[in-house]
């Protein structure tokens, strides 16, 4: 099937048809609607390259009670995107070519994105020894991030070894940055809040300690760094630093630290607990202003699915971790585009064009052009919606964001000019093999 | 009041009117027949997920001279240790057919999830939650005080404050919910509270706290105060280089014999406070500890009083 999209605001400009044929762009420009070829009136939409996630958790294999690569790739397509990458803690790790290259097949059964699976620095996540990195690199699932996310690869020698290493398969480390010493049973910020609630603060110094660490790293060994969710103002001054000194830096906010704060926890609803914690209100802002100046690259979910006993519990028993695929992008217009600091061909380049760069992921994050991939969003700025985790595609019910009135409505997906989601609603994953 | 979490939900009139009731209490404790019909037929459960004799058997006591059925559920030995969850033991005690709920949990929070969710509707009383709050010691502990100035004094406490009082708290902040309701309280009270503890004993964040922050006892001391309540130093916390030894901590920040000195040789009215389980010779001398100025006993006293009371406001109707 072939698709004519009308009257689309390209990246917010003007307004076009785009001709989708066999899977690529086709035509852009007043294009005359043809026999076999559905129409899509996107007279008050926006057209936005197909979203790629740095940073997406789909359990499988071993927590298929949490999500599977199915549920969070339909969550995925649901929210705009047409690529994730999927990390490496799972069970068993993702530290092996077996491993990755099942994660990959599973989500190109799925059909819903392209799952590029992460694959583990370290095994086990252990901390220890180098993963079969280049066999990963190698395998079928071509694995260019490697991370030992939910752990800090903490020993420096091996941080340094791991940089280095990856040069070889043009990889990147994406660090998860946590001190452990410092961080020990710690439950929430440390600040005012923890103060009062009597949780085991997170000090922000955890998080920018290993940053700049890990930096200077990168700019000795000359290799690729990305730091994952960056959740505080001191990190994104480091940041900041490296890049005007040349390191080859590149960095990832979620959309809940873009919104939220350490405030929520005064409700000890464990649906706010995450990994790193919700910080101030100076450090949210502080993080707009980074992604607004270019220092913070992309948007990351960190797409965190949990049962629902992971979060039915007191605060110190739950679960880290938040839903966020399906309420990304209406959470970036809310915070980026709504409050002015982002037009929306910046969204484009920081939702989808850099993270596809920084994962070397192929056919994706492309520019809107005839002859490209037709992996595309539409959007629908205009609309306002209700989260009702009940009602979504990832089996996890953790969104922090639950009976907030967003801005923002995801109205059709197209992955490989087959559309994943039309009239808002999931259609039907692409199958390769048919 | 539905549930007592913390202290810092209570306006000054709720405080003064459970001290108030707390006082009719106490003087039932001082007849020969101690109880009071009051909540017959009522059942309440201690929910002890940390081991605490003292604070258990005051609430058991408290909820037995108002003639209330007791049922003890003590984490250890329960299906709590073999894993079930908060929510199903919750739920467990609603069928079994409690009436209130007194919960003491190491998790800072779990008493407000419990009140907060629909797991059940029941009145919960927090008997102390990790380090965040625990509303009846800081009750008991205003009840002692506003008690002792009026004797002091030779006028009633009924219905007053404890307006210009000078209050230090000493020792472990970081890790004390007694610490946290007394701050609350205190200040809704009228008193002024100063904080002293060695600076990896204060949590960051402290700076926002409606209060003084110093690390000099004796200044604090030198400049007068009302009433100095130390707080216990748990053994685990020497491993984990707060401080260098029990006794440089005890030198710094102990009420020891030489600072009791002082208060005597200053002619001082001061009281010595303490929650318990003391370690004297570490945080307090025994000197302090058994001196006149001492309120120790007379804490566990009215700590029964200001339990009755909370159970009574809670569990028969509102009385504001």
């Amino acid at each position: 099937m072939n698709y004519l999209i009308k009257q689309a605001s390209i990246l917010g400009g003007d307004k076009q048809d785009v001709l989708i044929k066999d899977g690529v762009i086709a035509q852009i420009g007043a294009v005359e609607a043809a026999e076999g070829v559905q129409v899509i009136d996107a007279a008050n939409l926006v057209l936005l390259p197909g979203l790629v996630d740095t940073h997406t958790h789909l359990r499988e294999p071993g927590r298929e009670d949490a999500e599977t690569v199915e549920t969070g790739t339909r969550a995925a397509a649901k929210g705009g995107y047409t690529a994730v990458h999927a990390m490496a803690n799972s069970t068993p790790v993702a530290d092996t070519a077996g491993v990755v290259e099942q994660v990959y097949e599973l989500g190109r059964q799925a059909g819903w994105v392209d799952v590029r699976p992460v694959g583990a620095v370290t095994v086990g996540l252990a901390g220890k020894q180098l993963s079969e990195i280049g066999a990963m690199a190698d395998s079928r699932a071509a694995v260019k991030m490697f991370s030992d996310d939910g752990i800090c690869v903490f020993d420096p020698l091996l941080m340094r070894r791991a940089l280095e290493y990856v040069k070889a398969f043009d990889g990147v480390i994406a660090q998860h940055a946590q001190e452990p010493r410092l961080t020990e049973g710690a439950q929430m910020n440390e600040g005012e809040v923890s103060s009062i609630l009597g949780l085991p603060g997170w000090p922000a110094v955890a998080e920018e300690s290993i940053i700049a660490r890990d930096v200077l790293l990168a700019e000795h060994v000359g290799a690729r760094l990305h730091v994952c969710h960056v959740s505080t103002a001191g990190s994104v001054e480091i940041i900041r630093w490296a890049k005007a000194r040349g390191i080859q830096v590149t960095a990832e906010v979620t959309p809940h630290h873009l919104l939220l704060t350490d405030e929520k926890v005064r409700t000890f609803d464990p649906v706010f607990k995450v990994n790193p914690p919700l910080r101030r209100e100076e450090d949210v802002m502080a993080l707009r202003a980074g992604v607004a100046d270019g220092t913070i690259d992309v948007i990351g979910t960190d797409h965190a699915p949990h049962p629902s006993e992971a979060k039915e519990c007191e605060w110190g028993a739950a679960a880290m971790g938040m839903t966020g695929l399906e309420t990304a992008l209406s959470i970036v217009q809310h915070t980026l585009v709504d409050t002015g600091l982002l037009g929306w061909e910046d969204v484009a380049r920081i939702t989808s064009t850099v993270p596809a760069q920084i994962g070397r992921v192929a056919d994706q994050g492309r520019p809107i052009a005839v002859g490209e991939p037709a992996n595309l969003t539409l959007l629908d700025p205009a609309a306002r919606w209700i989260v009702d985790p009940s009602a979504m595609a990832t089996k996890g019910r953790n969104s922090p964001f639950a009976g907030m009135e967003l801005p923002g409505s995801v109205r059709a997906t197209f992955f490989h000019g087959h559309p994943t989601v039309l009239d808002g609603e999931l259609a039907t994953p692409r199958r390769v093999d048919a | 009041m539905k549930h007592l979490l913390s202290t810092a939900d209570l306006s000054r009139e709720e405080a003064i009117q459970i001290l108030d009731i707390a006082g009719e209490m106490r003087e039932t404790g001082t007849r020969v027949v101690k109880k009071l019909p009051a909540l017959r037929g009522r059942t309440v459960v201690n929910l002890f997920f940390e081991d605490s004799t003292r604070t258990r058997i005051s609430f058991e006591a408290a909820a037995k001279r108002l003639s209330a059925d007791v049922i003890n559920f003590s984490a250890k030995g329960s299906s709590v240790s073999k894993g079930e969850s908060l929510k199903d033991t919750a739920q467990t005690l609603l069928a079994i057919g409690a009436d209130a709920v007194v919960i003491r949990h190491p998790d800072s929070g779990a008493p407000a999830r419990l009140a907060a969710t629909d797991w059940i509707d029941l009145p919960i009383i927090n008997a102390g939650d990790g380090t965040h709050e625990h509303p009846t010691q800081a009750l008991l502990d205003a009840f002692t005080l506003r008690r002792q100035l009026a004797l002091r004094n030779g006028t009633a406490p009924t219905g007053l404050g404890l307006d210009g009082l000078k209050v230090a708290i000493v020792g472990d902040i970081l890790h004390s919910r007694v610490a946290r309701s007394n701050l609350w309280l205190l200040n809704t009270l009228g008193a002024e509270v100063t904080m002293v503890a060695p600076p990896t004993l204060l949590p960051v964040g402290a700076g926002s706290w409606p209060c003084k922050i110093s690390y000099d006892l004796d200044a604090v001391i030198e400049e007068g105060v009302d009433a100095l309540m130390m707080l216990r130093v748990q053994g685990e916390r020497m491993k984990a280089a707060y401080f260098p030894n029990p006794r440089e901590y005890s030198r710094y920040w102990g009420l020891d014999d030489a600072r009791l000195g002082a208060l005597d040789a200053a002619g001082a009215e001061t009281l010595i406070m303490h929650p318990g389980p003391m370690n004297r010779g570490l945080e307090i001398s025994s000197a302090a500890a058994d001196s006149p100025r001492s309120t120790v006993l007379d804490q566990v006293t009215n700590g029964v009083a200001v339990r009755m009371a909370s159970l009574y406001m809670l569990l028969s109707g509102d009385l504001i």
